[in-house]
């Protein structure tokens, strides 16, 4: 793999044979063309690595929900307390290396008490499993290179004759810290495992996680909703006994050749009621664009609770208004994961007299949006003063006016022609210039109703008499 | 075998759309005015289909307004189970923002349909429309389903409307399907209505006054011949009157309405003297 560091096509990686002829990365490709004149170089794809890494990174959560990035090219996992679920560290570490390797890839892998530990046992040594309590015996016969210093450190480390992490880790640690720099020291408590390093997982850990694994892989639909009906029974019991409910329900589909789905549903407001949740998961499975394709079968399901909220038992009331909004509210979750959470909506009153920010349309989903205004009452006695629907942006009409500043007798719209038989106006609406800015002109409102008895509301922008004449435009029609 | 309802039952509900059987279930809806009150048998079935064509296309918006008119007739106290504070679901086609204006709220107000009860549902094709509906249309914790397709779309034909009639059958909320640029074809509505924007009855100087509807009832499952009125929206008391009588002046029969009425000189800072110089109505 060749890439351009300090302006010049230098090698970044090679494989094991190129390595055996000699190349090393940092090689300048003219340098390693000069050597091996038929070598083979591939362009360097930082990005595509990273995609390749994270999908791997997903992969890898059939193990642990703890994952993590390990850069430049590595995973972290954290399988505190999981291991005993796969038969043990040695059998996990098997299994998690035979998938890998199933993908083509060259894995290795250590198991180790903390994170840098393992890190340097995977990259510098040969220790696939170090025992509980021994990461700083084992990491005695680590190369100083283990630490991942700046290269002038390392060399300065070989050449004072120090070659493994033994002939560090007996010296005070001000010495080194003087004579090679702070980060020594540091470097090696954690590579020794005196120090640990918490990890910072891909995904945050869900409040209530649910799985099942298969020993058989499994290809049928039916047996995909059975099998997440008992998960939601699961997760709802833990739900319950917390006294919380879920907001996201998320189930992650392990398929055996490494392919992952996930599938999320969201309710708004928190929830552990298993029909709706099941209702919400069947209603999702059913409008995906692309179907679920189970291939060879999944071997693991996980339901995930992401996101949970307190949720007390309900108590009926005595009206039964609880249980209608209860209802609405299913209703509105299902259709907001039928349609999407954009496309079921309600208004909230917006704090203008501007025709266009008057109002606002926000997911229905989810608790109202602080600091509402009320919707200003209509004034009794009086018709619509606002018209049914509005235009946006305003459609522009011809018009012809009596007199300058009055409403127009005629006017022209979509190429038909409306006489005025009745109108009232001015109403002038002036812009908001803390918002729109001193140049916006304002606008002086008419309601008209044509000879048919169409009702219109249309507007002049502009005054008479300044540098550009007004025009007209349809804002919106009463009913 | 003992799970299954007896074969009465079963009957009785398959027979619902096709009798009136289920307008005694729910009650009816009147209209407030007392012609076509007196024609319905007390207004429309509350648990059924109503269809409601908009005339020309460019009378959506007063079919529009028709709908939601009926929508709070549905809801107001005065009819039994009505349930005031239910919310609304109304579910849009995408196109009709483009084609005829977005719903604007205030406009609602105007009416007298709180915003905030809208529960507004946006589909990309009329079959996202139909969907939408038919799952609001089960749920019977709502005052009214208003849908609104575009067009008429090959998803929409007997049997979708059927199954809409059905659904409002059973929960008991009356369904509103609400079209335009459309040809009345076969359904299962209970009624069908069709709508015409008309001359409102001017208020002093010849301000538009109140919504003018011109409805004509032109199927009814019942048997009721097909008739036309004239009927004008009341928001303050949320109801219709009929108008029926009336030329399309508006003067026929009644005064314009009185009211006072302001001078407004060119500052606009005056007070009001009433009735020297009539040209102007107070506004806003």
């Amino acid at each position: 793999m060749v890439e351009t560091v300090r302006s010049a096509l230098r090698l970044t990686a090679v494989d094991p044979a190129a390595a055996r002829l000699g190349l090393a990365p940092g090689l300048t490709l003219a340098d390693a063309r000069a050597r091996i004149p038929d070598l083979a170089v591939v362009d360097a794809d930082p990005a595509a690595d990273e995609r390749f890494l994270d999908r791997l990174a997903g992969l890898c959560d059939r193990w642990t929900p703890l994952v993590a990035l390990d850069p430049p090219h590595g995973l972290a996992l954290d399988i505190t307390g999981c291991a005993h679920l796969f038969g043990g560290e040695a059998a996990l570490r098997d299994a998690a290396c035979a998938r890998l390797a199933g993908l083509g890839l060259a894995v290795r892998a250590s198991i180790a008490g903390t994170p840098d530990s393992a890190r340097a046992q995977a990259r510098f040594g040969r220790t696939a499993l170090v025992a509980p309590g021994r990461d700083a015996d084992a990491a005695r016969r680590l190369p100083v290179a283990a630490l991942e210093l700046p290269g002038e450190v390392t060399t300065a480390l070989s050449r004072a004759g120090l070659k493994t992490l033994a002939d560090l880790a007996g010296r005070p640690s001000t010495a080194l810290a003087a004579r090679f720099g702070e980060a020594l020291p540091r470097r090696l408590d954690r590579v020794l495992g005196r120090e640990d390093r918490r990890i910072t997982p891909l995904r945050p850990l869900p409040a209530c996680l649910v799985e099942r694994h298969f020993p058989e892989p499994l290809v049928r639909a039916d047996g995909i909703e059975a099998v997440l009906a008992i998960l939601i029974a699961e997760a709802a019991t833990l739900l319950e006994r917390r006294g919380a409910g879920g907001r996201v329900f998320e189930a992650r589909l392990f398929r055996t050749d490494g392919a992952v789905r996930r599938l999320a549903v969201e309710t708004g407001r928190p929830s552990r009621d298993r029909a709706a949740i099941l209702r919400l998961f069947r209603e999702r499975l059913e409008s995906l664009a692309d179907p679920i394709d189970p291939g060879f079968g999944f071997d693991t399901i996980r339901l995930a609770v992401p996101v949970a909220e307190p949720l007390a038992a309900a108590a009926p009331d005595l009206d039964g208004r609880a249980v209608e909004r209860e209802a609405v509210a299913d209703l509105v979750d299902r259709l907001a994961t039928r349609l999407g959470r954009d496309r079921v909506l309600r208004f909230v009153a917006g704090d203008s007299h501007h025709p266009d920010r008057e109002a606002a349309l926000v997911p229905a989903m989810g608790p109202a949006p602080p600091g509402q205004v009320g919707w200003r009452p209509a004034e009794p006695d009086e018709p619509p003063a606002r018209p049914l629907q509005l235009f946006d942006p305003p459609q522009p009409i011809e018009t012809l006016a009596e007199v300058p500043d009055g409403p127009p007798i005629r006017f022209r719209w979509r190429r038909v022609l409306h006489q005025v038989a009745r109108a009232e106006g001015p109403e002038r609406i002036a812009p908001e210039w803390w918002r729109d800015g001193s140049d916006e002109p304002t606008r002086d409102y008419y309601r008209v109703e044509d000879a048919e008895g169409r009702r219109f509301w249309v507007f002049r922008q502009g005054l008479y008499g300044q540098d550009t004449p007004p025009r007209w435009f349809l804002h919106g029609l009463f009913a | 075998m003992a799970a299954r309802p007896p074969l009465p039952a079963a009957l009785r509900r398959l027979a619902g759309w096709t009798k009136t059987a289920a307008a005694d279930a729910g009650g009816r809806v009147a209209l407030g005015a007392a012609g076509p009150d007196g024609v319905l048998g007390g207004g429309i079935v509350r648990a059924a289909l109503h269809e409601i064509h908009a005339e020309r296309t460019a009378d959506i918006a007063t079919a529009a307004g028709f709908a939601v008119a009926l929508a709070l007739r549905a809801a107001h106290p005065s009819t039994p189970d009505a349930g005031a504070r239910r919310p609304i679901l109304w579910v849009r086609q995408d196109f009709l923002d483009v084609e005829t204006g977005g719903i604007h709220p205030p406009g609602l107000a105007e009416l007298g349909l709180d915003p905030g009860r809208v529960l507004l549902v946006r589909a990309r094709d009329a079959g996202g429309v139909l969907r939408a509906a038919a799952e609001g249309a089960r749920c019977t914790a709502l005052a009214a389903v208003l849908i609104q397709p575009w067009g008429a779309p090959r998803t929409l034909d007997l049997t979708a409307t059927r199954r809409l009639s059905l659904a409002a059958a059973t929960s008991g909320v009356p369904v509103l399907l609400l079209r335009a640029a459309a040809e009345p074809a076969p359904s299962a509505a209970a009624t069908r209505w069709t709508v015409r924007a008309e001359p409102s009855r001017a208020l002093d100087a010849n301000a538009p006054g109140y919504p003018v509807f011109e409805v004509r009832l032109v199927r009814h499952r019942g048997g009721v011949a097909e008739q036309q009125w004239r009927l004008e929206w009341d928001r303050d008391r949320g109801c219709f009157h009929d108008r029926t009588g009336l030329d399309r002046s508006g003067h026929a029969g009644l005064a314009p309405l009185s009211r006072p009425v302001v001078p407004l000189p060119a500052d606009r800072s005056g007070s009001p003297r009433g009735g020297e110089a009539a040209g102007f109505r107070r506004a806003g």
